[in-house]
């Protein structure tokens, strides 16, 4: 039941964050829904078993395989926010600040962005 | 045997590290990236030809016992689309190499880091690692779509990033509340589950939506003609010929596989695929530009490719593989040639150009060759698939998918027509008449520009070297387009490969005793 509870507080906020407009923001909810995703996987195991899953241990042992999971997750997740919150510091520097929606013009106009013939091996 | 499955991502992913440590050695890294994807295609071809005739390969990796162990597999969809993968990145990272746009020092342990998911992709046998395996070609494709900088590419890339990223915590979650139920994620022990179920489809029904989001099917495509064409064009290439192809793939697997062919989704697939088509071929009508158009062409096709999940007999899905092995090299070769446009004249809108058939005809001719195949014209390679499909949509009594798919084709070929006589006919422009001091601008390793301040060239155009990247431009789509044609010609080979990976698909029974106990 926590964990219920634990997971959709995590999803609410992550969403809300995820439909605002900068990166920065952004990230923080894709910090919080890798959260429930983790919280999701690690209960998939069920939280009653609560010795780690070492060879030899007494008692009901943890099932190994999501926390495994859960730990690859929480990896990518930490890939994901560095690069994001790279992106939204890049964003600085290329349009001002870290709001990525064009006020004006229509993002997808490629003809906001030509194509430079000598691109490249500068 | 075995070993050989371990190859198409191991292979890579030792290139990618490599190309890190020699970043500032870029002839040594296109040495490695070349290398290793050639290996690659070396071992799919010996899995097309050990899976032949049904048979499965798999391994356990580590050698752990069956249960722990990551388990990969290949069977005859996986080989044929290892080949035609590697073969078109191969390509694609050629023509980067012309255009120079590999100028970047870590594009070449990207373009590995994004080929090793698609490998490792399409190779295991595995929720969770399939799961792993997207977001280490989409963590690379985040980065290849945003690495040319600038505030179009930007915003384009913010909007790809938060779809896709959105997609893989839904996927995760999906996998969580998968395992949570039934305890495993060995897509051979799901398999038939959830059909039983209902609790566990919940989380294999998440796990659709998400792969759903990849292959971009309507409604779920808007974030791929938006991004697709702010990447660099070889960029472009690559991710056609391999993302939203690999997001296809795993629809395939997991409704052949977990799902077990459950006909209760049928319907579904059925409309969806009829809603893809048209929606992509109406969206390329609004478009003035080469690659915007082949862009929403894009979503149109993936249509056609998930049709043979609604029909699901023997006959229709022969037909989507056949489809979709051709469409990857076909849609492949349309963008480099829209690359070569661009890089030739500097622009790919189609107001801006006109009489390229004059000036450049081999161009012309693989530009042609590709979109007859696109739209399904005989005697291509596009008219063979697009042609069993449709007869396989009404022998199974689908008359009116048959139908949209017969007038999506045409639409196809009304969106082909203009850009050919956008680009190709008319009077030449300006921006095609100038097309010789672009191509004397494009940057030569040993040598300059000829361009005074004024604009004009100053002198004769420097001899081998202009002429070298024209040919290296034009070559890969005009070969594409050739190959489209032979392959046309001679369908019944390529009908008689596939035809044992769609019994495969259709009946996975030696794919589940394999996985299982590998």
């Amino acid at each position: 039941m926590s964990a219920a509870i634990i997971v959709g507080l995590l999803a609410a906020g992550g969403t809300y964050l995820i439909l605002q407009r900068g990166i920065v923001r952004m990230a923080l909810g894709f910090v919080l829904l890798g959260h429930a995703a983790t919280t999701l996987l690690t209960a998939a195991g069920g939280l009653g078993n609560r010795v780690a899953p070492f060879a030899g241990a007494e008692g009901a042992l943890a099932d190994p395989l999501p926390q495994a999971f859960a730990l690859t997750a929480i990896v990518i997740s930490f890939g994901i926010t560095a690069f994001l919150l790279g992106l939204a510091f890049h964003s600085r520097d290329a349009l001002g600040d870290d709001d990525v929606e064009d006020p004006v013009g229509d993002a997808d106009d490629p003809a906001a962005d030509p194509v430079e013939p000598g691109e490249g091996e500068r | 045997m075995n070993a050989l499955l371990a190859a198409p991502f191991a292979v890579p992913l030792t290139g990618a590290a490599l190309g890190i440590l020699l970043r500032h050695h870029r002839s040594v890294q296109r040495v490695v990236t070349a290398t290793s994807l050639l290996l690659v295609l070396a071992a799919a071809v010996t899995l097309v030809a050990a899976t032949g005739d049904g048979e499965v390969v798999a391994t356990r990796v580590g050698d752990w016992p069956a249960g722990l162990a990551i388990v990969l597999a290949a069977d005859g969809l996986t080989a044929l689309l290892l080949v035609i993968t590697s073969a078109m990145a191969a390509i694609s990272v050629a023509f980067a190499r012309t255009r120079g746009e590999d100028h970047h020092e870590l594009f070449h342990p990207l373009v590995l880091t994004l080929v090793t998911g698609v490998f490792l992709a399409l190779t295991t046998a595995d929720l969770f690692n399939l799961f792993v395996a997207f977001e280490v070609m989409l963590i690379a494709s985040y980065v290849l779509l945003t690495l040319r900088g600038g505030a179009a590419p930007l915003r384009a890339g913010v909007i790809y990033i938060t779809i896709n990223l959105l997609a893989s915590a839904v996927f995760l979650i999906g996998v969580a509340l998968l395992y949570g139920q039934v305890g495993t994620v060995n897509l051979a022990e799901l398999h038939g589950l959830v059909t039983t179920d209902p609790n566990a489809q919940v989380g294999a029904g998440l796990v659709m939506v998400a792969v759903a989001v990849k292959a971009s099917v309507v409604p779920l495509h808007a974030w791929l003609p938006r991004a697709y064409v702010h990447a660099g064009p070889a960029v472009t290439a690559l991710f056609s010929g391999l993302l939203t192809k690999v997001g296809v793939y795993a629809l395939f697997r997991l409704y052949s596989v977990v799902f077990a062919g459950d006909a209760a989704l049928q319907p579904l697939f059925l409309v969806v695929a009829g809603v893809t088509m048209v929606v992509g071929v109406l969206g390329a009508v609004g478009r003035g530009d080469m690659r915007g158009i082949l862009a929403f062409h894009m979503v149109s096709q993936v249509g056609y490719l998930i049709l043979p999940l609604g029909i699901w007999t023997t006959a229709a899905v022969t037909a989507g593989l056949v489809y979709l092995l051709q469409y990857i090299a076909v849609k492949g070769a349309l963008f480099l040639a829209a690359g070569a446009v661009e890089t030739l004249t500097g622009t790919g809108q189609l107001k801006q150009l006109g009489g390229m058939a004059r000036t450049r005809p081999l161009l012309a001719t693989g530009f042609m060759l590709a979109a007859l195949a696109l739209a399904g014209i005989p005697p291509t390679s596009g008219f063979v698939g697009k042609f069993l499909l449709v007869l396989a949509a009404f022998e199974a009594d689908h008359l009116l998918l048959g139908a949209t798919a017969v007038v999506v084709s045409l639409f196809t070929l009304l969106s082909m027509i203009k850009i050919w006589n956008g680009v190709f006919w008319g009077d030449t422009t300006a921006a095609v008449a100038d097309e010789r001091r672009h191509i004397e601008g494009l940057p030569v390793p040993a040598g300059g520009a000829t361009d005074t301040p004024d604009g004009e060239p100053t002198a004769t155009p420097p001899a081998s070297a202009p002429r070298v990247r024209a040919i290296g431009l034009i070559a890969p789509s005009l070969a594409i387009g050739i190959t489209a044609l032979l392959v046309g010609l001679g369908a019944n080979a390529l009908v008689e490969l596939v035809t044992p990976a769609a019994d495969a698909l259709i009946d996975p029974s030696r794919y589940l005793e394999v996985v299982m106990r590998p």
